[in-house]
């Protein structure tokens, strides 16, 4: 329930206003006119307009979802994936002690913090500079979003030979700028930088236009308000537009955490298809892990029970997150 | 509970003041006009955003000793078409090209007209459990694939559609988002008296359905199909676990492209931009509604 409340607050629930209690439905009510016609929307014909939808839902995501738990108590294997023995919490175990486990939730929260911290810091001013009245802003905003329609393969493909040692461009401006020349690959931080530039890349854009729409949303009043109290552009930006962008602003912080935790198909690429993240597992991912856990260990139980504690650790990002918010809303009224 | 009941109040004031702030953009209200800086600035993002899709240009039409000379190469050579014919005879591209469509189209088809449909039905339809399903849906929305990837692959493997397109399309066939955005369009944009007055007329639900609901909510739907068009061509994830290099979407057959034996990275950029620049083009065309569908997205979702 944590996950709906969550939704709600996000503003997922967009038309609580009108929601669901207070919404002109259609269905008798009260008049006779319509009592006499019996069957008017509603009732039964409503199942058979859902049923497709939870049909395959049910079937292909949520069964799924729940039987990773019952998976992760057993030992299971690809080969005879039907034959599953019971071990109880033994994956759960073998997981914690195991240092590959940590390994990679470290570097599943040290990529997931410097691929998101600065894309959303940059998005937000982004979208500031967007709002203003500029010519060719469709040009902008469609150019800004090129990345994003750039697959994660192809994004990571290319970027993987801008920061090649020997032959990547990267390499050649620090040479340019007199720096010393970088080990993108074989080092644990350049590695993890080169990987979160590609997320953060692919993303910013997005997410300038998420928080663009926010701003145009934000009523022109408070700004004239603000204006006539003597409120400078700064001071505007940080006393109307933030606020005003709250919401926005939490609910792009959620979803980047959830993107953030399953980080996958970046450092796989990024050492050519391998699941190990590089030669130490200087970027190994918890999603990385569960995939050569059970695709290439062979050993689906343990991958679900790595799955299912990146849903618990999601689940508690999520919360803490909507924690600090709330605090810092609490803070804002005192 | 404070929370959810502050936030609503919050959110409960949205969509006035959009229209309100839409209004008053119309008529020049907030908007200041840019300066310079703000066109450098921009400019600049606007660099950064496309220079490494043109620079794969270069990339790709150069040998591996050209790349590491002194001073790299800046412009692209007709090299490039060689090295993309290389590529070609090395992955199954345009194999991954066709399979993609298939499998984009078909979840296109799928989210689009079963989500349309679930939408319609929790927007103006009354029946028992409704809220309770538009929670579960909602509430599952943020739920990662990567949950249930793992039984899910068992799954495909007892329904002996491990390997086959099958496997990628009927997992992401429908998504609560798509039900979500669905509903929140059609609650605001089919007014109630319309569908009544049809109902007066003697239509039955999917007459309404069909013939007052879907021609309302076309935009939406339009923009759902998008949007959706472009997560599945650029899915990677389950694609690469359920699929083989044998039958590969387009995402699938750049990771054996790049993980094969290639003679030069050349070749591995030029296959790489081979199946990359049909998706841009059409985004390139597409761009403007594109933009529109995911800022609409974002106040709406």
């Amino acid at each position: 329930m944590t996950v709906l409340e969550s939704t709600q607050e996000l503003g997922l629930a967009d038309d609580r206003a009108a929601g669901p209690e207070d919404t002109p439905r259609l269905r008798p009510r009260g008049r006779g006119r319509r009592r006499g016609q019996g069957k008017l929307p509603g009732a039964r014909i409503g199942y058979v307009f859902v049923l497709p939808f939870f049909l395959v839902f049910g079937a292909f995501s949520l069964y799924p979802w729940l039987d990773t738990a019952w998976v992760s108590l057993h030992d299971v294997r690809l080969s005879t994936y039907q034959q599953q023995s019971w071990v109880g919490l033994a994956n759960y175990r073998e997981l914690f002690t195991s240092s590959f486990f940590w390994n990679a939730f470290a570097n599943t929260l040290t990529i997931g913090v410097i691929s998101t911290v600065p894309q959303l810091v940059m998005a937000l001013g982004i979208a500031h500079l967007l709002n203003y009245r500029l010519r060719g802003r469709t040009f902008f905003r469609v150019a800004i979003l090129m990345p994003y329609a750039t697959s994660l393969a192809a994004a990571t493909v290319i970027f993987l030979e801008l920061f090649d040692s020997r032959l990547g461009l990267v390499n050649w401006a620090l040479h340019l700028v007199h720096l010393p020349e970088v080990d993108w690959q074989g080092s644990r931080w350049p590695a993890q930088v080169a990987i979160s530039t590609i997320i953060t890349w692919r993303w910013t854009g997005y997410n300038a236009l998420i928080y663009l729409a926010g701003m145009q949303s934000i009523d022109a009043d408070l700004y004239d308000a603000a204006a006539v109290d003597g409120a400078g552009k700064w001071r505007q930006f940080l006393h109307v537009t933030l606020p005003g962008l709250r919401p926005t602003i939490l609910f792009t912080i959620v979803v980047s955490t959830i993107g953030a935790a399953q980080i996958f198909g970046e450092p796989l690429l990024y050492h050519n298809g391998m699941p190990d993240g590089g030669t130490q597992g200087q970027y190994q991912t918890l999603g990385l892990l569960m995939y050569q856990q059970g695709w290439t260990n062979d050993r689906l139980g343990l991958a679900s029970a790595t799955a299912w504690t990146m849903f618990v650790i999601i689940l508690l990002a999520v919360v803490s997150n909507l924690l600090v918010a709330r605090w810092r809303t609490r803070g804002e009224l005192r | 509970m404070t929370t959810i009941a502050e936030s609503s109040a919050e959110v409960g004031v949205r969509p006035v003041r959009t229209r309100r702030a839409q209004r008053n953009r119309e008529a020049g209200g907030r908007q200041l006009q840019a300066g310079p800086w703000t066109y450098v600035v921009i400019i600049a993002v606007t660099l950064v955003s496309v220079l490494p899709l043109y620079y794969t240009v270069v990339m790709a039409s150069h040998t591996n000793a050209e790349m590491a000379a002194k001073t790299p190469p800046f412009l692209p050579t007709l090299d490039f078409f060689s090295n993309m014919r290389t590529a070609l005879s090395l992955a199954p591209l345009n194999h991954g090209l066709l399979n993609s469509l298939i499998v984009c189209t078909a979840i296109t088809a799928g989210t689009v007209s079963l989500c349309t449909l679930a939408g319609f039905a929790f927007a103006k339809l009354r029946f028992r459990g409704a809220n309770l399903l538009l929670a579960v849906c909602v509430g599952t929305m943020m739920v990662p694939m990567q949950m249930g990837v793992i039984p899910l692959y068992m799954l495909m493997s007892r329904l002996g559609l491990a390997g086959h397109l099958g496997a990628v399309i009927l997992p992401t066939l429908v998504t609560a988002f798509g039900v979500f955005f669905m509903r929140q369009y059609i609650a605001s944009a089919v007014p109630d008296e319309l569908v009544e007055a049809a109902y007066m007329d003697g239509a039955g639900p999917f007459r309404v359905f069909l013939s007052v609901v879907v021609p309302a909510v076309r935009p939406a739907m339009a923009v759902l199909a998008m949007l959706t068009f472009l997560m599945s061509w650029n899915d990677f994830f389950w694609p690469i676990i359920v699929l083989s290099s044998q039958n590969p979407t387009v995402q699938v057959a750049f990771q054996s492209l790049a993980t094969g034996y290639a003679p030069q990275q050349s070749v591995i950029m030029a296959g790489t931009l081979y199946g990359t620049v049909p998706v841009l083009i059409v985004f390139a065309i597409l761009g403007r509604q594109i933009v529109g569908g995911i800022m609409q997205g974002a106040v709406k979702g």
